[in-house]
């Protein structure tokens, strides 16, 4: 009698793993995979708005004061760096499972046509992702050896940040450097203008009603946070800000 | 007109393929494309060599059994099936590249012939509601709006063709396998089972080596039945309700 | 021999009822001992395989092509007749059943039709609950339509793709039992002789497409469902594979062949546009519910249908308007088809060829506006433009009859038996219950109607009777001796190395056939096509080219087979043709027709079912007759007036 009713709460030991497949199936099923991408990548969209946000904060063009205000917020509360582990973690993710998936699904197709005229509503940057993503991957190395790492490293070491602010006019005075960022913000907003919209066709949101604002927002986010960003080396390496 | 063709010759399964080139004169605009192949075969037995094999049956746009892959275009470049292609779709002088579906999960039998029976058991895992014959309700029971029948027929018209696959970058299936989970997630009676249904068809896609949809909407366009992706997000909905919230039951066996 | 039709006695409403108590059941533990073969998997076949299957019999499957969901049935367009009455209009299984023995011209049996339109309720409540997504009203019923020859609406569409959803439903219940483990299909593979051993079917050879190989497999019974032969005229509407092989080799091994010359000309096809044509698409009937059928009053030579606005009003000949006033263009297939042909023999066709007449919906169009003739037949619309070129929203279409359909096939029982036991014939591949005209949206209804609701019964009974342990094993010396028959003909295929591909035979057995044995036919014809035949079956066997290997995927070897078989069976056609000497139904003799050239019926002699028994190579067949009774309706001249 206890027994039983222990087994309606709780299931019985031999269905746990059955009723676990379920998280094998959102790691390994194509669909699953897909999931894991569409998420990851909306979260990381959303870092996005943050990130964009207080790095915009140079635009107020007062020697970096609102900036490195917020910034030293971001990269002592608790709270925040406790989420900066699952933001690493979603970055990763969303690179190993992208890599992958590149690899399974050129893997579909053992020997390809000879020709290829893909139908002009397939757009090319949505077949490019796996090509966006690598650039973007490279961008990331770069930038993050520019900021995040050493930033990081001497939080560690020393417990304290650098002075970001001054880091990025030294690093924006390279205008090889700057057009290194530019590029990468370019391959950012053709990544995200198929990735938006394509995050909510993934998680199954789609529906007629909603479908136009959708594609206005994604738009909308892909054309100003690229540019935004973009915006951040060529001001500080024309001396737009000083 | 006068045409040349390149066309994807391989002798059997196992054999390589390559590329042979062919003229074909005499070519009239009413001709549907098959026709044309049907005249250049009818050339190539006279002077002894071996026919261009290629699929073929109804001729008439719906069985989904013609293929090819024709100019970087599944059917061609127009959004029909081959047999309802005609050549008056193309130009005199025009060099026109015939080649097989290509995709793992679809291997080459012969020259533009391909094995698709992986479609077959991807229906055969869970495609088809779970009634026998006879004891069923009356047709009129379930009333079903407009909206929805024809929602659900606009997803059942897919003919299994595999211009998706064809199309697709990833040779993914999901806009085939989809469209039927869609008829049966949008129709009552196909509520019963469609948890299972979704995960048993897509399982099986998997298994069979089609790629994953990064939703380039290739296949949209160029599906002779202009099946919509919308059909692949209804597909994903079902999916994760399926996989969030789907449990098993064992039942113990027995009676009176 | 005697012909028994098994028609169960008793009342017409009553006869089903009683003759499936009667019949013996199979023990549920027992069933699980029985082999069925099923032979094509369209409605009929498709249907059949997974109600056994579901019933608990082991069965295997056979189609030619590379997946079940090919098979023919899926073209058909128009849609399902049930007598639902859902419309309030009068209908009744009994009003199906009149409409369809007076629209076959009395020439099929009371009892099988009767059946037919009592199970057809069934039907579609099945293929809902399948969930085929058939057509239906705001309200969320299911929405019906009036087709060609019937006064109610009682058809069941999915747009103009009925065939297609039905069989997909057909398709679906399959799957379902392959995936159970009760139905082994074998995709790409062709049946090429039925095993009789003791005289009942005992198994088949098969030849597997993609490596050639022949091979034998037995069972208790053997279930012909491989549609019909109108492919026996070269151009036709069926599909290119669509071939008579089956039923022909079944024929050579003792079944009998019903009303061989019965075929249905369809009256909206796209004409021929050159030597090239490979086949014709057949435009749904349900067109003739709003299109109007036209031909100018004095003949336009080449008229072409973007010229058509020229022709005023006043000099347009809406020829079954003008001839049948109460049925106006929707009169029946043979009707609207031959009164083309006429039309076109009178020099007053259209087009380049003179062959075709206008089916024009600029009235519809004027009434109803744009929107609504789209969502009714918008996607034969773009089928049509996309063959022709021409616009039918600007312009009126050109339409000519083609080869549609075919009410003959092996003769059958009231339980689809053949008259070799164990050996069942299903859906067009029997000649059972149309006579000799079909009626629009039947073909799918009795496809059905065999395979669910006829088969799981009578073949439980035909089992039960001889038991399981009476089956005969593949390495019965009769196996073998049937597949060294099979491999002798093809390698005598492919020895000939004539001059002459299996598509030149089949184009002149094609011609043949549409001239003589086409839509109106009389003794001097016929008899010339007879010899031409004969003619060309030899040649056919000392010139034909026959390229490849027997050990491979080899397109032309499967054509060569199946043309072979096609010459053998026109001769057949013909012999039918010349022995019915009356018209009936698609059958028009010239020598039989009333003053005013309808077709006229002689009941006195001709109220049989032709049955022909082979006798041999080159000998001519004996014809059997198979009296019909008529109890329940009065046999009447057919009028559309």
């Amino acid at each position: 009698m206890f027994c039983k009713s222990l087994t309606s709460i709780f299931g019985s030991h031999q269905k746990f793993p059955n009723n676990m497949k379920w998280v094998i199936d959102l790691f390994t099923s194509s669909l699953g995979r897909k999931l894991i991408m569409a998420l990851t990548g909306l979260f990381l969209i959303s870092f996005l708005v943050i990130h964009c946000t207080i790095n915009a904060m140079i635009f107020y063009n007062d020697n970096g004061e609102t900036f490195s205000h917020w910034g030293h917020f971001m990269g002592t509360n608790p709270i925040i760096r406790t989420l900066e582990i699952g933001l690493v973690a979603g970055f990763l993710f969303h690179i190993v499972q992208g890599l992958m998936l590149v690899k399974s699904n050129s893997a579909a197709r053992p020997v390809s046509y000879s020709v290829a005229a893909p139908p002009p509503q397939s757009t090319w940057y949505s077949r490019s992702m796996g090509l966006l993503g690598t650039l973007l991957l490279l961008f990331l190395i770069m930038h993050t050896a520019h900021f995040w790492i050493p930033n990081r490293a001497n939080q560690f070491a020393h417990g304290e940040e650098l002075p970001l602010y001054s880091k990025m006019q030294d690093v924006f005075s390279n205008p090889l450097i700057v057009v290194l960022y530019v590029a990468g913000c370019v391959s950012l907003f053709w990544h995200l203008l198929h990735g938006f919209a394509s995050a909510f066709q993934t998680l199954g949101l789609n529906h007629q009603k909603y479908n136009g604002l959708i594609s206005f927002v994604g738009t909308a986010f892909s054309i100003v946070v690229p540019l935004i960003f973009a915006l951040m080396p060529i001001a500080i390496y024309l001396k737009w800000i000083n | 007109m006068k045409l040349t063709l390149k066309v994807w010759r391989q002798k059997n399964k196992e054999a390589k393929g390559e590329f042979k080139t062919y003229q074909a004169d005499h070519v009239s605009t009413d001709m549907s494309f098959l026709e044309m192949l049907d005249v250049l075969n009818t050339s190539l037995i006279k002077k002894g060599e071996d026919p261009i094999h290629f699929d073929h049956d109804c001729r008439e746009g719906i069985c989904g059994m013609c293929s090819l892959y024709i100019n970087g275009h599944p059917h061609g470049p127009l959004q029909t099936t081959t047999c309802q292609l005609h050549m008056r779709t193309f130009k005199d002088g025009e060099t026109i590249t015939i080649e097989p579906w290509r995709a793992g999960a679809f291997p080459v039998i012969k020259d533009l012939v391909v094995d698709r029976t992986a479609f077959d058991r991807i229906q055969q895992a869970g495609g088809y509601v779970s009634v026998n014959t006879g004891g069923v309700p009356d047709a009129n029971v379930i009333p079903i709006p407009k909206k929805v029948a024809d929602e659900a027929f606009d997803a059942a018209a897919c003919i299994g063709c595999g211009a998706c696959v064809a199309a697709c970058k990833n040779a993914s299936a999901m806009l085939f396998v989809s469209a039927k989970v869609s008829q049966f997630a949008l129709l009552p009676q196909g509520h019963a089972e469609r948890k299972e249904r979704v995960e048993k068809m897509v399982a099986q896609m998997d298994a069979e080596g089609f790629g994953s949809c990064t939703n380039t909407k290739a296949c949209e366009a160029e599906c002779p039945k202009g099946i919509s992706v919308t059909n692949i997000a209804r597909m994903n909905r079902e999916y994760l309700s399926a996989m969030f919230t789907n449990y098993k039951v064992e039942v113990g066996g027995g009676g009176d | 021999m005697k012909l028994d039709s098994k028609i169960p006695d008793g009342p017409l409403a009553e006869k089903w009822t009683k003759h499936k108590f009667n019949l013996k059941l199979v023990n549920p533990a027992n069933k699980r001992k029985y082999e069925v073969i099923v032979v094509g998997t369209g409605l009929a076949g498709a249907s059949a395989a997974a109600s056994l299957g579901e019933l608990g019999y082991n069965v295997k499957a056979f189609c030619f092509q590379d997946s079940p969901r090919r098979a023919h049935s899926i073209a058909a367009q128009g849609g399902i007749n049930a007598a639902k009455n859902y419309q309030n209009d009068g209908d009744s299984i009994h009003r199906l059943f009149y409409d369809t023995i007076k629209g076959g011209d009395y020439r099929a049996r009371e009892g099988n039709v009767y059946r037919l339109a009592e199970v057809s309720v069934d039907i579609i409540d099945q293929c809902v609950a399948q969930g085929v997504p058939f057509a239906r009203e705001y309200g969320g019923l299911l929405a019906n339509r009036s087709f060609g020859g019937a006064q109610v609406s009682r058809t069941f569409y999915a747009r103009g793709q009925t065939g297609q959803q039905l069989l997909l439903g057909a398709y679906s219940a399959l799957n379902r039992q392959i995936a159970n483990g009760k139905v082994k299909m074998y995709s790409r593979t062709e049946m090429l002789d039925v095993v009789v051993v003791d005289g009942k079917a005992r198994g088949i050879i098969t030849r597997d497409l993609i490596t050639g190989k022949i091979e034998s497999h037995s069972a208790h019974a053997v279930l012909l469902c491989t549609g019909g032969y109108g492919n026996v005229f070269y151009l036709s509407t069926n599909a290119k594979g669509s071939n008579v092989t089956a039923a022909w080799r079944a024929h050579k091994k003792g079944a009998l062949f019903g009303n061989p010359c019965f075929t249905q000309i369809h009256p909206t096809c796209i004409p021929v546009s050159g030597d090239h044509q490979s086949k014709l698409t057949l435009m749904s009937e349900s067109l003739r519910n709003d299109g109007r059928v036209w031909v100018p009053k004095v003949a336009h030579k080449g008229l072409k249908a973007k010229d058509a606005q020229s022709i005023p009003e006043a000099d347009r000949d809406y020829f079954l308007e003008r001839k049948y006033p109460s049925f106006g263009n929707l009169v029946p297939r043979d009707v609207a088809s031959r009164n083309a042909k006429m039309m076109c023999d009178e020099g007053r066709g259209v087009g380049p060829t003179g062959l075709a007449v206008f089916l024009d919906f600029s009235d519809a169009i004027k009434r109803d506006g744009r929107k609504t003739i789209e969502s009714k037949y918008g996607n034969l619309f773009d089928m049509y433009k996309q063959i022709t070129g021409d616009n039918p929203y600007e312009m009126p279409m050109m339409i000519y009859p083609a080869v549609h359909y075919t009410m003959g096939g092996l003769w059958v029982d009231y339980n689809l038996s053949t008259n070799i036991p164990g050996l069942y014939a299903l859906g067009e591949a029997n000649f059972s219950d149309h006579g000799a005209n079909r009626l629009g949206a039947s073909a799918l209804m009795q496809g059905l109607a065999d395979g669910y609701f006829v088969i799981p019964y009578t073949l439980g009974d035909y089992l039960a009777n001889i038991g399981w342990n009476d089956k005969v094993g593949t390495d019965h010396p009769a196996f073998k001796e049937a597949m060294d028959a099979v491999n002798a003909r093809v390698n005598k295929l492919l020895s000939i190395k004539g001059k002459k591909t299996v598509d030149e035979f089949h184009r002149e057995l094609g011609l043949t056939m549409w001239e003589y044995c086409g839509m109106s036919r009389n003794e001097a014809g016929l008899k010339i096509a007879k010899k031409k035949i004969q003619d060309l079956k030899a040649e056919f066997w000392q010139n034909v080219d026959v390229l490849g290997s027997a050990n491979e995927l080899n397109m032309e070897l499967e054509k060569a087979g199946r043309v072979a078989d096609f010459i053998e069976l026109g001769e057949l056609m013909v012999d039918d043709a010349l022995a019915r000497a009356e018209s009936c139904g698609g059958h028009f003799r010239e020598e039989s027709q009333t003053p005013e050239g309808e077709a006229l019926r002689k009941d006195d002699e001709y109220a049989f079912v032709s049955a022909w028994e082979y006798k041999g190579e080159n000998q001519p067949e004996e014809l059997h007759k198979e009296e019909l009774k008529f109890e329940n309706v009065k046999l009447t001249q057919r009028s559309y007036k």
